[in-house]
């Protein structure tokens, strides 16, 4: 105890009955390495700034109220630690962009099990190394507003080594906002509800991401100008409308996408300008189009994915090249496998003839299932001419891949 | 009115066809059901069958059964009743038998396993569909005298409303694929009853794929309780149009 240079710090206590009532007058008269305890009640405060490496602890539910007159929390030095606070109301600022919580130009900070309700920006770091932003609930209100009058809920630029995980992000523009972030880590989130994207990173090379859950965006995820990512066992379900993907990828390279599952979008993936993805073991279900790959991308591979009730398998706007599928399971696969090694003897196509025709003249997906698509998809399944040539699986599965039982299989196929 | 209906009825059952056609639809109905997993991957397959399978037997027994009952009807024109008493009594009666052949065999399958909004529009379409074929069935029929001939023009409809149509019309879109054809297509939709029924259960089923791009549209058009209401006044409009114009020409006819 001693000896920890942190333990030194004295405790200055704010409450109803404490020597100190204010937040802020606590905040201004802490020294480096003390902690400002908050116990309980309802502060009307905003402005308050750290300055100083100290813990600002809430207990008991404490709630700061901005009541719309700027920003709340601003984090000037390194070493800070926020914790369990509910702060909320803060008004659109489009010259300050204002946040609930900001953190400008410092490093190791921690954000803690925060509620942020209502507010502009939710959580802001910029240019905030090595910060720790986790188990925080952040939610707006997003009803009838445009996109450009929302905030990010949690916005970070500029920063290396953060850690977004276990956060539960809602009614915001983008939900989890990374832009030239790098060797991140994003863990655990859900993002739901948010009126662009749940996650949306830029320049972000050398991040993970897994376990998160994406629901009901306005456009799901975007990824773009980006390499090096690795995205693993998370789900993007119920991604609906004109404009919505689960995943978007733009300009991605060199990156892999594993395990995750695909469920209930317009579009599933969503690729453009991509190159050198491995996209394996992944679930797509029930998706309008399951993938749609454009001609632009080049030498990704597709493997062990299990494509389930989606209208259209994959789809394209041209001939991709160089692009692999193999040992996918394919439910509209109707092939045989006479020498019984659960790989199909007849390679699938998965790009129908009607898929490109609705490609290029959208309003045909009106005679979606009408007998007559149905009889030409299996004309042109039979003789080839018009899809595509290069995309095709010439190992299908005969039976659905399941990822954590089938290792032993998955390494026969190796 | 009503007797010669009776009787048209009581001919119809008689006859057997119409109870083997109900076991067809309930078996066909009760193992796609049991076959594909989910109640929607069922409703799904049995949209197909029923699009492609009940306009087709709808249009064939229509057309026989008019021809046979040739000789009842020129003893009903005999007595006093007027002519489009008895075309209507025959129509309503094999509509009527079909429709409630439909009811028993897709419908009390549907209630069961799929009980829904998606459900009752599918069963709706088939009875529609039931309707308007019969009626086109008739059509056929007063055309020709010739028997061979009226099956021949009963299947070249139904040939023409199952396939030919949508081909035309898929050529169409590609043809003029640089042209706006939102609108175009719901209106070259509408015109074929079997399309209109398809996009109806559709829109209600497909949802993930149907709320892309244009998709979209039309799922906010169809969606709506308007866009509803005018597809089933077309889906009407189709029913009257054909079963007047036959009424009008087997009442004028001579026999």
């Amino acid at each position: 105890m001693l000896g920890s240079p942190t333990a030194l710090g004295d405790t200055l206590k704010v409450c109803n009955t404490c020597e100190y009532h204010s937040v802020k007058e606590a905040v201004n008269r802490a020294k480096a390495g003390d902690v400002v305890l908050v116990d309980g009640g309802v502060y009307l405060e905003s402005g308050i700034e750290i300055t100083k490496p100290i813990s600002l602890i809430g207990r008991n539910n404490p709630v700061i109220d901005g009541q719309n007159s700027g920003q709340i929390i601003t984090i000037t030095s390194s070493n800070v630690k926020v914790e369990g606070f509910t702060v909320q109301n803060v008004a659109v600022s489009y010259m300050r962009d204002d946040a609930a919580i900001r953190v400008a130009d410092r490093e190791n900070i921690q954000i803690l099990n925060n509620t942020v309700l209502n507010t502009y920006f939710g959580i802001y770091l910029q240019n905030a190394d090595n910060s720790i932003v986790k188990g925080n609930v952040v939610k707006g209100v997003n009803t009838g507003k445009i996109e450009s009058a929302l905030g990010n809920a949690i916005h970070v630029w500029r920063t290396d080594g953060a850690e977004v995980s276990g956060n539960k992000v809602e009614g915001h523009r983008d939900g989890i906002y990374f832009e030239y972030v790098t060797n991140s880590l994003i863990h655990e989130n859900i993002s739901e509800r948010n009126n662009r994207y749940g996650l949306h990173f830029m320049f972000s090379d050398g991040n993970v991401y897994t376990r998160n859950i994406f629901r009901k965006n306005g456009a799901g995820v975007a990824v773009m100008y980006t390499r090096n990512i690795r995205m693993e066992q998370n789900t993007f379900e119920d991604n609906w409308g004109a404009a919505a993907y689960g995943l978007l990828l733009k300009d991605i390279s060199q990156s892999t996408i594993l395990n995750n599952t695909f469920r209930r979008n317009t579009t599933g993936i969503y690729m453009e300008s991509s190159s050198r993805l491995y996209i394996e073991n992944n679930d797509f279900d029930r998706n309008g189009w399951a993938i749609r790959l454009l001609a632009s991308c080049i030498q990704d591979t597709f493997r062990l994915n299990n494509f389930t009730g989606n209208s259209f398998d994959v789809s394209t706007n041209g001939s991709p090249t160089m692009n692999l599928f193999e040992h996918n399971y394919w439910d509209k696969y109707n092939g045989y496998d006479l020498n019984k090694n659960r790989v199909g003897d007849v390679p699938y196509r998965p790009v129908s003839l009607y898929s490109m025709l609705v490609e290029r003249v959208p309003p045909s997906v009106m005679f979606m299932r009408s007998f007559m698509v149905d009889l030409m998809d299996s004309i042109e399944r039979v003789l080839p001419s018009f899809i595509p040539e290069s995309l095709v699986d010439e190992r299908p599965l005969m039976k659905k891949v399941n990822h954590d039982s089938d290792r032993k299989l998955v390494q026969n196929l190796r | 009115m009503n007797k010669i209906i009776k009787y048209v009825l009581y001919d119809i059952v008689r006859n057997k066809i119409i109870v083997a056609y109900t076991l067809f639809l309930l078996l066909l109905s009760i193992g796609l059901f049991n076959l594909g997993g989910s109640p929607d991957k069922g409703l799904l397959s049995l949209l197909n069958l029923v699009l492609l399978t009940v306009p087709l037997i709808s249009i064939v027994f229509g057309t026989t059964h008019f021809y046979n009952s040739y000789e009842f009807m020129e003893l009903l024109v005999s007595q006093p009743i007027r002519r489009s008493k008895i075309f209507m009594s025959e129509y309503l009666g094999v509509s009527l038998s079909l429709s409630a052949a439909f009811m028993i065999g897709v419908g009390i399958p549907v209630l069961l396993f799929a009980p829904g909004a998606t459900g009752l529009y599918l069963v709706l379409t088939g009875i529609f569909i039931t309707f308007i074929f019969v009626a086109l069935a008739f059509l056929a029929s007063v055309i020709t005298r010739d028997k061979a001939k009226g099956i021949g023009i009963a299947l070249l409809l139904w040939f023409y409303f199952a396939l030919i149509y949508d081909g035309i019309v898929l050529f169409i879109l590609y043809s003029f694929g640089d042209y706006p054809l939102e609108y175009a297509t719901l209106v070259l939709t509408a015109l074929n009853p079997v399309d209109l029924g398809r996009v109806m259960v559709l829109l209600n089923l497909d949802v993930s794929a149907m709320m892309g791009y244009t998709g979209a549209l039309y799922k906010s058009i169809f969606g709506s309780l308007w866009g509803i209401g005018i597809a089933f006044v077309v889906m009407v409009l189709w029913v009257l149009v054909p079963v007047l114009a036959s009424r009008r020409a087997f009442t004028k006819r001579d026999l």
